[in-house]
């Protein structure tokens, strides 16, 4: 045990030596948060919208009303022509022209359902799709309250609820995407590229040839980066919570325990790609290209898996960064708990025995 | 029952000949020198008795115990330092120091008289990363790294490479006092004149060994006379020695060549002589005794027409 | 004539004086050795006179040029090997000798004959097409050095040039540098290890930054009652009071 802390020391001594990297690793969780969280937001807010009401009767003024004080419209303009909406896009006034039909009311109550002609500047799909949505459930809620009970409508009114993410919130989906990328850049990298050096300058000659053995080097080697992902799982958990507002819905320890398995799982895969990494340049490149791409673009943080080509979905089946995804996504978003998790538990545990299993097999005692 | 047992070695990396039929054992408290050039196959030697590769063929045993079958027991008690000063640059000395006596299970308070000699000399810069240190301190803290476990055995790869004169005579008294302590040393450098510090020595080139002896020994074996000559324009004075019949080879040693007569060579005078007959100036040629290096490259041009 | 001169060259770090103060003259044609210990300044002097660093004080000229106005007239005269040999692995023979000698300004012209030249008087034209990777240990130093004098300059400096060679590959290569010598270019090399010294016309002794001894080798031994030149260093050398570098 002295022997394990003695080398566990020298790696933190590693790592808080070299300041720039430690910054970077504390630091880049909290960048990528916020950056995420607020500069590339996919979220709607303040759109600009005017307004053709060629009814205006009391529910178009009542949609108009509520698509003002919500926070993701603003109603900048009322347009009496439709002749005006060109101009108007082709000087970026506007991003959104909604038109109600004459008689626009009378259809809802009658029919339970009226058009909305929705105009949307559409480099901006996301803001068209988002509106469709609010103006829809505004509709549909006006339409409720003002049907006079006698009169129920016959058929089905298409009712749009937006679960989980009722604001289509993007730090929803960036944080689990965060912290999936996150471990795999801290423990991954790191622990590869801290392998990979001692095999560089020499020192790792000297561990082999010493009575130590190869698996507790390894496993010394991961501790820091262990502790400084759980460092780091708090803080994107903190600022998730308390600067984002995402919240932590379901259960704590649910999240805690699958992000350990994740973490583990990473540290394994470092390990695997020190065995096959050369140099440290060398590490970098395979952990960059092997791991942040795929994450970014297969695991469901950028484009949802379900919206995949098979073929695609079928790979990113493989991606530890998936199940890791979707589980954080379960347990913070959806408020579920272990029994919600338990598969992508199960998952990521396999995985892990099994690069665990690689690793040590392909870890040379000797040299080669 | 010596230290060292080595039968046989090839090893190959790929197509190259790394090691080919290297036997020779060493004893109990030998100073034992691998002299030889880059490529000659020591740095894959010591990598082999000290566990850390197989060879393709043949044994080798350290104390008694076979590299391969008991490679733990080896690394119990031997004491390795590689090429590179295996160091870990962003730590202090002590810091260095004290992870490598626990790495071996022990404490540098408990073995710190192991190493006093060594360390007292870079104990001054106790707090300095390892990274900040000259070559010559570089090579004490290295050693003292591979001695704090008390190891009987110690292999110590080109120790000396890239140290100025100085911190290198100083690491070779260092080297003769632990031998006085009976432990055994094996330590491999590309420079022919520290071959004389060691009490027997391997010449090795291209993953053989060409000669086992004392450094006496080898001179001794040296085959026939060895002449120096001098003269006033040192590089034309070569071609002239090489035209020359009675010359069998000829080499710029330094402020002298060294010139291997052919065995029906009368003597220096003579050739002196020639050589200022065809306009050679202020010529000297004497007899002289040989060193390690005369040998090594009188077993390289032996090799090379064999 | 004279292609290194030097007065008063000077450089400091902060208070640390790397370099103090050298006045030395080297000739054309001359081996010249530029010995010290670790730390004693050798790299940081060199460096000022191969115009990549800027003296504190006094001056220096390179083949005519001064190092601190004209560093780039000196850069284009001066060729420089090191021990790592700047050589690509990955290319020819021929292929070195055509990018090194475009880097340094050869007419391309004349790079294939000089080429030839060079590869006649190393023995070397069977290796024209080889690649430098798959050469010997003491082929890569004798080539090294033909590129660095490939654009015929005036001072060629080794950095340690014969490092971990084989006897008789290091003897072939100062026959190597005999042999620019006598072509007229100046060779001005370090090295730790004393038994090169005595190969050099004249060599300097640096001591914490300043030449203690520069003279010819065997005057250096008889004036330090010596045998050798590892003994002459080793004197001089303990005297020092810095060590690290």
């Amino acid at each position: 045990m002295e022997r394990f802390l003695s080398f566990a020391k020298k790696e933190l001594l590693h790592i808080l030596r070299d300041k720039r990297t430690m910054l970077l690793l504390l630091g880049m969780p909290i960048a990528q948060i916020v950056l995420f969280g607020f500069a590339i937001s996919t979220e709607v807010g303040n759109t600009k919208v005017a307004i053709l009401d060629l009814a205006r009767d009391e529910a178009s003024r009542r949609i108009e009303r509520d698509l003002d004080a919500s926070r993701y419209f603003e109603v900048v303009a009322h347009l009496e022509d439709a002749a005006e909406v060109e101009p108007l896009f082709r000087r970026g006034k506007a991003s959104l022209v909604v038109v109600f039909q004459d008689g626009f009311r009378e259809s809802l109550l009658r029919d339970g359902s009226a058009e909305i002609q929705l105009i949307a500047d559409a480099t901006d799909p996301n803001t068209a799709t988002v509106f469709l949505q609010y103006a829809t459930s505004v509709a549909t809620a006006y339409a409720r309250e003002n049907q006079p009970p006698a009169a129920a409508p016959v058929g089905i009114v298409p009712q749009v609820r937006l679960l989980y993410n009722p604001q289509l919130k993007g730090a929803y989906n960036f944080v689990p995407g965060v912290l999936g990328m996150m471990m795999l850049l801290v423990c991954a990298m790191m622990t590869s590229i801290s392998i990979v050096r001692e095999r560089e300058t020499g020192t790792m000659e000297v561990l082999l040839v010493s009575p130590v053995r190869p698996i507790f080097v390894i496993l010394a080697k991961m501790a820091p980066y262990f502790l400084l992902s759980c460092v780091n799982l708090a803080t994107v958990l903190l600022v998730s919570v308390f600067v984002l507002d995402v919240p932590v819905a379901g259960s704590l320890p649910a999240l805690v325990l699958v992000s350990f398995v994740y973490i583990l799982l990473a540290l394994a895969l470092g390990l695997l790609i020190s065995t096959i990494a050369a140099t440290q340049v060398a590490a970098m490149l395979v952990s960059g290209m092997a791991f942040m791409l795929p994450v970014i673009l297969l695991s469901g943080m950028m484009f949802p898996v379900e919206s995949m080509p098979a073929a695609l979905q079928w790979i990113s089946n493989a991606i530890p960064a998936r199940w890791y995804i979707a589980a954080v996504k379960d347990v913070m978003i959806k408020g579920l708990g272990f029994q919600a998790v338990a598969k992508e538990l199960a998952i990521l545990s396999g995985m892990t025995v099994f690069f665990v299993a690689v690793a040590l097999k392909n870890f040379k005692t000797r040299l080669e | 029952m010596p230290a060292l047992d080595v039968r046989d070695l090839d090893r190959s990396f790929g197509s190259t000949k790394a090691l080919e039929g290297v036997s020779f054992s060493v004893e109990d408290g030998e100073l034992f020198g691998l002299i030889g050039p880059d490529g000659a196959g020591k740095t894959t030697l010591f990598r082999i008795l000290s566990t850390l590769l197989l060879a393709d063929r043949g044994t080798a045993a350290v104390d008694g115990f076979d590299v391969v079958r008991d490679a733990r027991k080896i690394r119990e008690r031997v004491g390795y330092m590689p090429g590179r000063f295996s160091l870990y640059q962003d730590l202090t000395v002590e810091e260095n120091l004290e992870f490598f006596a626990n790495v071996f299970g022990t404490t540098v308070a408990r073995n710190r008289h192991l190493v006093d000699d060594i360390y007292r000399h870079i104990e001054p810069f106790r707090k300095r990363k390892a990274g900040a240190l000259s070559g010559g301190m570089k090579q004490k803290l290295a050693l003292s790294c591979a001695l704090i476990h008390k190891p009987s055995v110690l292999f110590l790869d080109e120790p000396t490479t890239g140290v100025d004169p100085v911190s290198r005579k100083e690491f070779w008294n260092i080297l003769a006092n632990l031998r006085s302590q009976r432990i055994t040393i094996v330590v491999s450098t590309p420079y022919m004149d520290e071959a004389i510090l060691c009490d027997r020595v391997a010449l090795m080139d291209d993953g053989r060994v060409l000669r086992i002896d004392t450094p006496d020994g080898i001179v001794e074996g040296f085959p026939g006379p060895l002449w120096i000559a001098r003269a006033r324009n040192m590089h034309a004075l070569l071609s002239g020695l090489r035209d020359d019949p009675d010359v069998e080879s000829a080499f710029a040693f330094g402020d002298a060549h060294h010139v291997k007569p052919r065995p029906d060579a009368k003597d220096p005078a003579g050739l002196a002589r020639r050589l200022e007959e065809r306009g050679h100036q202020e010529v000297v040629v004497a007899p002289a005794r040989p060193g390690i290096e005369d040998c090594f490259i009188e077993m390289l041009g032996r090799k090379v027409s064999a | 004539m004279n292609v290194i001169e030097t007065e008063r060259l000077t450089k400091r770090f902060g208070d640390f004086v790397a370099v103090d103060r050298l006045d030395f003259q080297v000739a054309r044609g001359e081996i010249f050795g530029f010995l010290g210990a670790n730390g004693a300044g050798k790299t940081t002097a060199m460096r000022m006179l191969c115009g990549l660093s800027v003296p504190t004080s006094g001056t220096a000229r390179v083949a005519g040029f001064d190092i601190g106005r004209q560093t780039e007239s000196v850069k284009k005269s001066i060729g420089y090997m090191s021990q790592k040999f700047s050589l690509y692995d990955d290319l020819t023979v021929a292929e070195n000798f055509r990018l090194f000698g475009g880097i340094y300004g050869v007419p391309s012209r004349e790079i294939p004959s000089r080429t030839d030249e060079m590869l006649e008087l190393l023995d070397f034209r069977s290796e024209k097409n080889t690649f430098v990777k798959s050469l010997p240990l003491g082929w890569k130093q004798k080539l090294s050095f033909s590129i660095a004098i490939f654009h015929r300059p005036g001072v060629v400096f080794l950095d340690e040039p014969t490092g971990g060679v084989d006897p008789v590959s290091r003897r072939r290569f100062w026959e190597l540098i005999y042999e620019a010598s006598d072509r007229g270019i100046t060779v001005f090399a370090t090295t730790h290890y004393m038994d090169e010294a005595e190969y050099c016309h004249r060599a300097s002794i640096m001591v914490d930054g300043r030449i203690e001894a520069l003279d010819t080798p065997a005057r250096l031994k008889q004036a330090h009652g010596a045998a050798s030149m590892d003994e002459v260093f080793r004197n001089l050398a303990r005297k020092a009071t810095r060590r690290a570098d």
